[in-house]
């Protein structure tokens, strides 16, 4: 069979029409196929709402937190600016009696008083930084996790007035000079930007737990709150835990394990 | 009518060139601030806020204190207002204009300031105050100009100007009782967590407002022809002493229940302002100043006689405007952040480039001031010799 010059003109013009159209993405779209692919992937770690135990007696030494800071810091271009003024930090050690003004007694075991705590983003049930962002640059997503957008950030800085918990850091100067190593997976940030702590939610969208967690040697346990069988709600449910601040309602997610188990002292 | 303002003395062009080189020094500190960050400031992690909001939310009370001449005059018709409300409108638009400029020098991100505007967030309360500060400034433009004008051509001001006239009597209220907002509604910030935030706001408003007013009648009557009044002027003294009265009132109500309950939290703040924490005590003897300049003021003001005299209530109102100003203009925001979330204590002192900028935004609001006033002085004494139009 053979065509002649016009049918074979006719023939290329209308593949070329439908390449530059792209009339299969189109239809693609009209069927709202578009949306899957923003799916996560199956692999994804999902929950109703993440939570976090922290038990305070399977850390031991000054090494083991510094490792765990570590592992979040360097994955996340958090700079090492090396004065507190301008400090950027999203997992730290603070002692008992800072880390619950309130509630800490005077009268507790030595190995409590002196023993560091660890201190993150609570990731709120009821965030007030999101309350008062004027921008919606930080937001509470449907998993619970309370996350930023550093692209749309003014900096003006309302969110580290508004959260109760000084989990906020802002940058006051251009911080990648002070970033060691970086990371090219994940966004450095730039002056004039909020940031803090994710529950590694990049993590979370590979199937990998926080990385916290990860380096914590079962310490720090990570799962959905609204799950009666998950890891967080089995700590829960037999031993007495903290959080900071509950009585000002913002419903923290994260809980500390004070003392009274085999692993004390 | 803006061509008034190019013509004047000597004294007018040099206080004018005074201005400039202050935005100018403003300006320059500014670009070092973009360029190397929001660094250049004295605020840090746990101070997060400073002085540019600080000086915002003291000349929000500044601005909304037009509202003392123009109810007054609009509402209850007290014609001794008449010469001098457009001096209040002016100053209103001066002071929100700052206002507008300290938020966006205290922007860590300035070229994003529109996302406010594309991502309208309403449950902000700042989303909120920017709309109402814009919204502000806009009436006060319209009605100082409008009436300006009607003035000027010996007509009284067209109807429709007191629909936003009487619009600006609640939207005034707005302005200061939405920035009280801003603080008053934060949880874990017991300094600022309380009721009475926004009542206090509005009368350490209608106090330092009026105050300053005071001083610019004073000065205008002896830099021009145009005399606005001795009456108009103490009736504007009464509003002082009654506003500060107010406020040092809603100031003691705020050490009763932080001493009396003796919840730490609560005290913590004033401690820290009043008497210093932990060997940190920056603002005491500011926090102090400002206490005695208000007593003291107080009793000036209170005694008739010695506020009958102008200038011993001119030097009450300076007083009232600086006992206000360390008061709102700085103690109030830091004591909000010291000592931290973490009940530690950083203290907080602005730099240099900071301050440079502050004062860069003062002037170009006292540049605005004297602009407007210039033009208006000379409607004013042009029209000295006219009867009353109301």
């Amino acid at each position: 069979m053979s065509i002649n010059r016009r049918e074979f003109l006719k023939l290329a013009g209308t593949s070329t029409l439908i390449g530059l159209t792209g009339i299969s993405a189109v239809e693609e779209i009209l069927k709202g196929n578009a949306e899957a692919s923003v799916l996560p992937s199956p692999a994804a770690l999902t929950a109703k709402r993440w939570a976090m135990v922290i038990d305070i007696n399977k850390i031991g030494t000054k090494e083991e937190y510094e490792k765990i800071t570590q592992a979040c810091h360097s994955i996340h271009n958090v700079p090492d600016i090396g004065n507190k003024k301008d400090e950027v930090k999203w997992i730290w050690q603070e002692d008992y009696e800072h880390s619950f003004p309130g509630i800490s007694d005077e009268f507790v075991p030595d190995h409590i008083k002196h023993k560091p705590f660890l201190l993150l983003c609570n990731h709120c049930a009821k965030p007030p930084c999101v309350r008062v962002c004027p921008t919606k640059a930080t937001f509470k997503r449907p998993d619970g996790i309370v996350v930023m957008d550093y692209h749309r950030c003014i900096g003006c800085r309302f969110c580290m007035a508004a959260c109760p918990y000084g989990a906020r850091s802002f940058n006051w100067r251009d911080p990648r000079p002070f970033v060691k190593e970086t990371n090219p997976e994940f966004p450095t940030r730039t002056k004039g930007v909020v940031e803090k702590c994710t529950f590694c939610s990049e993590r979370l969208a590979k199937g990998l737990k926080p990385a916290c967690v990860e380096a914590s040697n079962g310490a720090l346990i990570f799962g959905d709150l609204e799950d009666p069988n998950s890891e967080v709600r089995k700590v829960l449910s037999t031993k007495y835990t903290l959080r900071r601040k509950p009585e000002i309602g913002t419903g923290p997610s994260v809980y500390y394990v004070i003392g009274g188990n085999e692993h004390a002292g | 009518m803006l061509d008034k303002a190019l013509t004047g003395s000597k004294r007018y062009w040099t206080w004018i060139i005074i201005l400039l080189g202050i935005i100018g020094a403003g300006v320059i500190s500014y670009l070092r601030q973009f360029d190397y960050g929001l660094g250049v400031t004295g605020m840090s992690r746990d101070v997060s806020w400073g002085f540019y909001i600080s000086q915002f939310t003291f000349l929000v009370g500044v601005a909304a204190s037009a509202v003392m001449l123009v109810i007054p005059y609009y509402l209850h018709d007290y014609k001794k207002y008449g010469k001098i409300v457009i001096l209040g409108e002016f100053l209103a638009i001066a002071a929100v204009t700052m206002c507008v400029l300290f938020i966006f020098v205290d922007l860590g991100q300035p070229m994003r300031v529109m996302n406010v505007i594309l991502h309208p967030t309403p449950n902000s309360i700042l989303f909120w105050d920017a709309m109402v500060l814009n919204g502000y400034l806009f009436i006060n433009l319209i009605v100082g100009w409008v009436t300006l004008t009607s003035d000027r051509k010996g007509m009284p001001p067209p109807n429709w100007i007191k629909f936003f006239i009487y619009l600006s009597i609640p939207w005034a209220v707005s302005i200061h009782t939405v920035t009280a907002f801003l603080y008053a509604g934060l949880p874990g910030r017991h300094f600022w967590l309380t009721a009475v935030m926004a009542a206090r706001f509005l009368a350490s408003a209608f106090a330092s407002g009026p105050a300053l007013l005071i001083l610019l009648c004073l000065i205008v009557r002896r830099v021009s022809k145009f005399d606005p009044g001795y009456e108009a002027i103490q009736s504007l003294g009464k509003t002082v002493t009654y506003a500060m009265f107010a406020n040092v009132f809603l100031l003691g109500l705020e050490f009763f229940t932080a001493f009396y309950s003796q919840i730490p939290g609560h005290m913590h703040p004033f401690v820290y302002l009043y008497a210093g924490l932990e060997g940190h005590g920056k603002l005491v003897p500011l926090m102090w100043a400002s206490s005695i300049l208000a007593i003291v003021a107080l009793i000036m003001l209170v005694n008739p006689n010695i506020r009958k005299k102008e200038g011993m209530l001119a030097f009450a109102c300076v007083m009232v405007f600086i006992s206000l100003w360390i008061d709102k203009g700085f103690g109030l925001v830091v004591g909000g952040f010291v000592p931290n979330m973490f009940e530690r204590v950083t203290e907080y002192w602005p730099t240099l480039p900071e301050t440079l900028i502050t004062l860069g935004v003062w002037a170009i609001g006292f540049l605005i001031l004297t602009v407007l006033y210039k033009i208006a002085i000379a409607i004013r004494e042009q029209t000295a010799s006219w009867p009353e139009l109301h």
